[in-house]
């Protein structure tokens, strides 16, 4: 049953002893791993260099607060854009995101059959969905069955883009959540909901949100099914029952103009969308870092609350 | 599983294959009362048949070599295994003379009645030392701050931890040591006021002297709970019980007071275990 001294020494001739040749291919492995990330970059990089080269130009207190002007008299702004930006997010998010949440809730906690291993498949087919498809759908659904185009279906297109992702990210991060965990709040005599809502969930945290940034900037920056369902305007918002305008239907529609001051305006409003996105993004992750609000941005939001009573 | 709910008569004659001697020679009143239980995973049985009384306000050990099915069974005097699927259990677990598996009983109320401590020290990463303590009272409706303090103080106190927490409630219990997230754990479980208190070898991942607190802890709380311990430590064994289970390959091949257990042994497979010739 044991072996002999002299089988372990062949055992050990056996292993490489090339420990040189090896060190070198260590840091050749660390190398091309490295490489790789800078190819990634580059592209990505001046993307971002050549976005805010271009749009700095453009931005002015006009630019960013008025209605547009005249097309091709580079005046006027982008106004109604930005604001409805804000609030197509801000209305998506509000659809998309509870049901997201509650959908990975249900496939995580409650996922052990094959209900939810059809729901799951369907979810995964659905995230990658061509959002052109989602945005017929929406136009087919409420624009064509009410008879105009509105930010409702712009929201419902969106929120169809979003909550499969959030689905699958809170899913992926609530099942981190080691089991242990919800032992101890089973032993406590908690009921199930407790467990996943004060425990689990709170584990989950960063996770999920990370999730729920993501399908942000994901449906920031969508196009095409707004196309067909907020079709975009030179108005700011007067009812939800009417089309709207946003950033990136803006940055097509100047980006389609012959003038170079439309142009200028296009890389102008492409900056201020990319900046939203990343606002939102850094924002929500420092204040949610900071432990509930505890950290400078908290501490600042906290600050401006007791100072307005 | 529908057998536990029948004819309780019926139960004891045929079933039983070995007979099981009680714990003491003195009367004494029973707490927790395992009867004919076996848990099986899929189609392996991981203990057999097992019967056994758990008397008050005592410390049972169940000990056994790995894989001998005593987790398993520990984790069944609490409903543990609704949680693992596949796990199916057989028999009744009475506790104050009422079943834990009678369909009729949601096992949260029982739940409340047993605590648990498990292996590896498990406190909410995302809560404070407080927050943890207070979870189960908390999420189970108590309210009443100066209540939540006092019962805060209270169980770290019994948990022997008050002392190196009382001046930073506040702080990240992830922040503690091992030793101290396991006391954590156990004024976690204390804190809900139960009456039987379950441990899955509580000290396994601790160091000596964390080890010696708990068992100081265990010998105090004897007092006033009804202990069972699993544990893979013999000597931990004889110091903190009174009674002590030896389990092999899912039987529960005997069951006596811990001093006889050790010193004379009925079965030859428990006398080799303890001289330590096999584990």
């Amino acid at each position: 049953m044991s072996t002999t001294q002299e089988r372990r020494q062949e055992y050990r001739a056996l292993f490489k002893q090339n420990v040189s040749k090896r060190l070198v291919v260590d840091k050749a492995v660390r190398i091309i791993v490295f490489a790789c990330v800078i190819v990634a970059i580059i592209p990505l990089g001046s993307i971002l260099v050549e976005v805010f080269k271009n749009g700095a130009a453009a931005i002015s207190y006009e630019f960013l607060t008025e209605v547009p002007g005249s097309i091709g008299s580079g005046e006027g702004g982008i106004g109604p854009a930005i604001q409805g930006t804000l609030i197509i997010i801000g209305l998506s998010s509000l659809i998309g995101v509870p049901i997201g949440v509650m959908s990975g809730i249900y496939l995580s906690e409650y996922g052990d059959n094959k209900l939810a291993k059809s729901i799951r498949f369907f979810n995964d087919v659905f995230m990658e969905f061509p959002s052109i498809v989602l945005g017929i759908f929406a136009f087919l659904m409420i624009v064509l069955i009410l008879g105009h185009f509105s930010v409702w279906a712009g929201a419902f297109a969106l929120s169809l883009i979003m909550f499969p992702i959030v689905a699958r990210t809170t899913e992926e991060s609530l099942k981190m959540v080691p089991v242990t965990y919800r032992e101890a709040g089973t032993a406590l005599g908690l009921k199930k909901w407790v467990i996943t809502f004060r425990i689990v969930i709170s584990a989950a945290k960063s996770g999920m949100i990370t999730g729920i940034l993501l399908s942000v900037s994901r449906i920031g920056g969508e196009t095409a099914p707004l196309i067909m369902t907020i079709l975009g305007s030179s108005q700011f918002f007067s009812s939800m029952d009417v089309p709207m305008d946003a950033l990136p239907l803006r940055i097509w529609r100047l980006s389609l103009l012959p003038y170079d001051s439309a142009q200028l305006q296009g890389w102008g409003s492409a900056m201020v969308l990319i900046i939203i996105i990343l606002g939102i993004n850094l924002g929500v992750r420092y204040y949610f870092a900071s432990k509930k609000g505890n950290g400078i941005l908290g501490q600042f939001i906290k600050k401006g609350a007791s100072n307005k009573k | 599983m529908t057998a536990l709910v029948s004819n309780p008569p019926t139960l004891n004659n045929s079933s039983i294959s070995k007979p099981i001697p009680p714990p003491t020679e003195i009367e004494k009143k029973y707490k927790m009362i395992a009867e004919n239980v076996t848990i099986s995973y899929g189609d392996f049985p991981a203990v057999k048949n097992i019967t056994m009384k758990f008397p008050e306000k005592s410390v049972t050990a169940l000990i056994g070599p790995s894989g001998c099915g005593k987790t398993t069974f520990l984790r069944c005097l609490n409903r543990m295994h609704d949680m693992t699927k596949g796990a199916k259990v057989e028999g009744k677990v009475m506790i104050d003379n009422i079943d834990l598996y009678d369909k009729s009983i949601d096992p949260i109320y029982h739940r409340r009645k047993v605590g648990m401590v498990f292996q590896k020290p498990n406190p909410f990463p995302t809560m404070s030392i407080y927050d943890n303590v207070t979870a189960g009272l908390k999420l189970n409706g108590v309210r009443d701050k100066k209540i939540l303090n006092e019962i805060v103080e209270d169980s770290l106190k019994m948990a022997y931890l008050w002392d190196e927490v009382k001046n930073d409630l506040k702080k990240s219990a992830i922040e503690l040591s091992g030793g101290q997230q396991q006391r954590l754990c156990i004024a976690r479980a204390l804190a809900i006021q139960p009456e039987v208190l379950l441990m899955d070898e509580p000290a396994s991942a601790l160091d000596p002297i964390a080890t010696q607190k708990i068992e100081e802890t265990i010998t105090e709380l004897k007092k006033e709970y009804t202990i069972i311990i699993v544990t893979h430590n013999m000597q931990q064994a004889v110091r903190v019980s009174d009674y002590t289970g030896f389990m092999y390959l899912g039987d529960l091949i005997e069951f006596r007071e811990t001093k006889k257990l050790f010193t004379d042994p009925h079965n030859e497979l428990t006398a080799k275990y303890v001289q330590g010739q096999f584990g």
